[in-house]
């Protein structure tokens, strides 16, 4: 792609900043319908139990419209394995189970109905460790799973393998076998989750004011679930406060809200609070990683050997095909002989674990490159060598069947390498961070290294701060998955009589910046200014499908899908504007909201076109449709396929210090290097890099959702450590062109790749710093202590 | 049976400055701010992110001082100066705070924007009054109270370094 962009490349704020810094945006919580009731739903009180329930007294309260629990409603199961009651009847199976619900004229009414319900409760002892319930004697946790083929309390197995494992192992010259422990976290949507159901008892037609990312398999979902026809549902997606992969499935708040506004005829509006959000909202996947991996006596890697054993909660959500995108990691991340991948999503009494941004590919990175460096520590290789040595490359073709046209592995190694130190030859050193502005007149600047070493006070200081350089990769679908049926999405346009673009595309905006760079691209192409440009994107009564925000795809399927639409408008208007100019219809030039003939001579307005056609004898709107469907294959019954349009690589490495003496690790600087493609817009693509990262230092060193027999410890900010402004390393991106043929522009999915491996490079780093590794996240201060202490004992 | 008194809370008067404009209105007295201001004024940009003050994207300004809404009771407002976000931009345009923000990228999902615009804009007043210029350390200090898991706050706090030390 040789021609020279304007706006492609180019720093542009987003377009829909401005309403939401205003306080003008309509998140769901702002919501408001006349007539409207407000929902409220009650929960479980213990995690595995047996139950009955009175709702007379809370039927009676004033103010009350409705009550329901199961007996009142006549619906099918939801989730991904339909394996989910939307109410429960007669048992519990995890804290978040809903078993009742309440519509009423106010919140406070509502709140207090849910209290007058009475619930007698006949404990159970549940399961609350995966591999409890894989025992033979373990009790049945889901009995809502229908034709299994797997064993009992198993909701989900994934199995692929490549290359000769023992032939490869007979190869090796090192062979590390680690148990690796990733933690229950979850996203922290800073809006909580909510839903406003709308149902005209005239029409027979339900609308849906949801925060989903995922419209149309919504609308389908929950047609499913309360026996309608997809098509009298309609979704309007408000301003939606966070996604991270959090709203890629319906969960049985929604056709709550909807059975109560079907019941009661009014609009009902169900609003999480935040102790409940922490709770009966998804979680990303915790999993037990048993990893073997071998490198011969050169250093090059032999074979992969992966059984993971993951908690799937009580019920099962998208997040149980987690394994689909993490094999892709462990079969294909550096070149790869040989790998055996097999999983277990197993059902507990925990509360259900869903999807979230990266996508099992965190956990998976963790795992490999912690093998890494000791596999390298064992062959007394460089960290960084080794991984060049294996490294991806572009042209190659994975034991997968992945086709890695455009790859910039290489490149992202040799720029984290390049950039961090990690040589170590500052290693030595104390903080260099503590620098103060002294505060007598001189305002001379203070190291506090130098006065730590000439104070005696603090002379074992110098031992106590110790620092590392961790590396890390990563692999992740750059071209959307071809997971569902489609993986594509469509676009309309519609140019007005005042040269002003509508751009309706199936796509969803939840702060991402989809809307800004799609807009962009159209502005690119017809030389509309950008604030001449209208993106609709909210209404599936309008919007053509689009299989929702999830696998980085939007930039790639929608974005090509938008170029897609604008070629055929061009064909529309350069038939008229050929007329007009009289000239023939090639080459064209758009330029300034112009079309000009070939030499420049003769031009014409490009909503003078859109006139001519529309009020001239052809009486024609300037109007397109286009249906774009990535190229990638769907993989076989042994995943075997190139599943993906193309695929994005990236390079972290982490620095911190680690304070020995509180355990206390800092994130001093984290370098990331990734293959984007192409940078579309330098300001959107930063924000995505920084909020990534950080949501990975978070998942490495500070967040835990914690369980303890089936109730979570610690549901809110105060005890949830997710990290503040205080705690953000400096953060330094290197973006990698490699130009994919198939991206628009060139561009490859980014947007999960920047927390990928952001945990893993700093385990690897921690364990640079005190000589001693971690084998679980987060590395706690209590974990680094123990570890130092197991060390010296 | 002793017949139960019936518990009469009488509502309680306050005028304060909203945004600029005095106002006076009659309030039940456990009303808490944030709900005063989205279910009463209908001032919906103030946000509800935890009502339990740890999260700050509910933040409003009380006499020129960044306040959770959540953790505060409407009947203090009383003779005081509110402004939400609704208050900072006006028919001539934004603040220059919120204008900030949206040109370095600082605004992803934006629900905690508000928030965070009351938070920078708290600090400017103030270091303005105090005539001193914020070290990097510090502005991240005066944010820490204000939760984000969209942008990683890189943007936010250059978006407010920019607004508050008048650079670049």
């Amino acid at each position: 792609m040789s021609k020279k962009l304007n706006v492609i490349g180019t720093p542009i704020p987003k377009i829909d900043a401005g309403i939401r810094i205003t306080g003008k945006a309509v998140y769901g919580q702002d919501v408001k319908l006349p007539g409207m009731l407000h929902g409220a739903i009650l929960r479980a009180e213990y995690p595995c139990a047996e139950f009955t329930i009175d709702v007379s007294a809370a039927r009676k309260l004033p103010g009350v419209i409705a009550v329901i629990t199961a007996d009142d409603i006549d619906c099918n199961n939801i989730s991904y394995k339909k394996d989910h009651p939307i109410l429960k009847k007669g048992e519990v199976n995890c804290i978040r189970d809903e078993i009742a619900a309440v519509a009423a004229e106010s919140k406070e009414i509502a709140e207090r109905a849910i209290k007058l319900i009475k619930v007698k409760y006949k404990e159970k002892k549940g399961i609350y460790d995966p591999f409890d319930a894989l025992k033979p004697n373990a009790p049945l946790v889901n009995k809502y799973l229908k034709d299994s083929k797997f064993a009992k309390n198993i909701s989900d197995i994934f199995f692929y393998e490549h290359g000769n494992l023992e032939e490869q192992k007979k190869k090796s010259a090192v062979i590390i076998s680690k148990r690796f422990v990733l933690p229950r976290v979850t996203h922290c949507c800073m809006a909580t989750s909510n839903i406003t159901a709308d149902y005209s008892s005239v029409t027979k037609r339900l609308t849906l004011y949801s925060s989903t990312q995922v419209p149309f398999l919504y609308q389908r979902d929950m047609a499913h679930a309360l026996k309608m026809n997809a098509s009298d549902i309609r979704v309007i997606q408000v301003v939606i406060g966070g996604g991270f992969g959090s709203k890629l499935d319906m969960y049985p708040f929604e056709p709550i809200a909807a059975i109560l506004s079907i019941k009661t005829g009014k609009p009902v509006q169900i609003i999480f609070d935040r102790e409940e959000e922490f709770i009966a909202s998804p979680t990303r996947q915790n999993m037990v990683i048993d990893l073997i991996a071998g490198a011969d006596k050169n250093g090059k890697f032999t074979f992969r050997d992966v059984t993971i054993v993951k908690d799937n909660g009580a019920f099962t959500s998208w997040g149980a095909t987690t394994p689909f995108v993490m094999m892709q990691t462990f079969s294909s991340l550096y070149q790869m002989p040989a790998c055996r991948f097999e999983s277990k999503a197993v059902y507990t009494n925990n509360i259900s674990a869903g999807s979230f941004r990266g996508y099992g590919n965190p956990q998976a990175a963790f795992a490999i490159e912690s093998c890494i460096d000791l596999m390298a520590d064992k062959l007394g290789m460089d960290k960084a060598e080794i991984r060049l040595l294996n490294a991806n490359y572009a042209g190659e073709i994975t034991g997968q069947g992945m086709h890695y046209d455009t790859c910039g592995h290489i490149e992202a190694l040799k720029t984290v390498i390049e950039k961090s130190d990690l040589r170590n030859t500052n290693k030595e050193t104390l903080r260099n961070t503590n620098k103060y502005e002294s505060t007598n007149k001189e305002k001379e600047t203070v190291n506090t290294d130098s006065y730590i070493r000439k104070n005696p006070y603090f002379v074992d200081n110098v031992d106590r701060y110790k620092r590392g350089v961790g590396i890390a990769s990563m692999m992740h679908v750059g071209g959307g998955a071809k997971i569902y049926r489609s993986d594509g999405c469509g676009t309309t346009l519609k140019l007005d009589d005042y040269g002003h673009l509508t751009l309706i595309t199936g796509s969803s905006e939840i702060g991402q910046g989809s809307e800004t760079v799609l807009a962009m691209m159209a502005s690119e192409e017809l030389t509309i200014p950008m604030n001449k440009i209208k993106v609709i994107n909210t209404d599936t009564d309008v919007k053509p499908w689009d299989v929702g925000v999830h696998a980085s795809r939007t930039s790639f399927v929608a974005g090509n899908s938008v170029l897609g639409a604008v070629k055929k408008l061009k064909e529309k208007l350069n038939q008229k504007a050929a007329v007009l100019l009289k000239c023939t219809i090639e080459n064209l030039i758009y330029e300034n909201e112009e079309i000009k003939n070939s030499d420049g001579s003769n031009s014409v307005r490009i909503e003078k076109v859109v006139r001519e056609m529309h009020f001239g004898g052809q009486n024609e709107l300037c109007t397109v449709n286009h249906f774009y469907e990535p190229t990638s294959d769907f993989q076989d019954k042994q995943f075997k396929g190139n599943v993906s349009g193309t695929y994005a690589f990236a390079a972290q490495s982490a620095e911190v210090e680690v304070d020995t003496y509180t355990g206390n690790i800092k994130v001093l600087n984290i370098h990331v290097a990734q293959d984007v493609g192409k940078v579309l817009n330098p300001l959107n693509i930063m924000g995505q890099i920084e909020g990534g990262v950080l949501t990975g230092v978070g998942y490495g060193i500070s967040e835990e959702l914690i369980m303890e027999n089936g109730r979570v410890l610690n549901p809110n900010f105060h005890n949830y450590k997710m990290l503040t402004a205080s705690d953000v390393p400096d953060i330094h991106f290197y973006p990698i062109e490699t130009n994919d043929s198939l991206g628009p522009y060139g561009a490859k999915g980014m947007a999960e790749a920047p927390l990928i491996p952001t945990a893993a490079a700093i385990a690897n780093a921690v364990a640079d710093a005190i000589g001693v590794r971690i084998y679980s996240l987060p590395i706690t201060p209590e974990k680094v202590l123990k570890a130092i202490k197991e060390k010296t004992d | 049976m002793s017949k139960k008194k019936k518990l009469v809370v009488q509502n309680v008067e306050v005028t304060f400055i909203l945004n600029g404009k005095k106002v006076t209105k009659q309030i039940r007295p456990s009303l808490l701010l944030i709900d005063f201001i989205r279910d009463e004024l209908s001032l919906a940009g103030t946000k509800p992110g935890c009502l339990e003050g740890e999260c700050g994207a509910c933040s409003v300004l009380i006499d020129g001082a960044a306040v959770n809404s959540c953790m505060y009771l409407a009947i203090n407002i009383h003779g005081k100066n509110l402004t939400t976000i609704e208050g900072l931009s006006d028919v001539n345009g934004l603040d220059p705070v919120q204008d900030s923000m949206i040109k370095h990228g600082a605004v992803q999902c934006g629900f905690c924007s508000s928030g965070m615009t009351m938070s920078i804009k708290s600090m400017q007043i103030k270091y303005k009054k105090d005539k001193k210029k914020p070290s990097k350390e510090e502005i991240k200090k005066g944010l820490e109270g204000n939760l984000c898991r969209c942008t990683g706050y890189v943007k936010i706090i250059e978006a407010a370094e920019a607004v508050i030390n008048k650079v670049k």
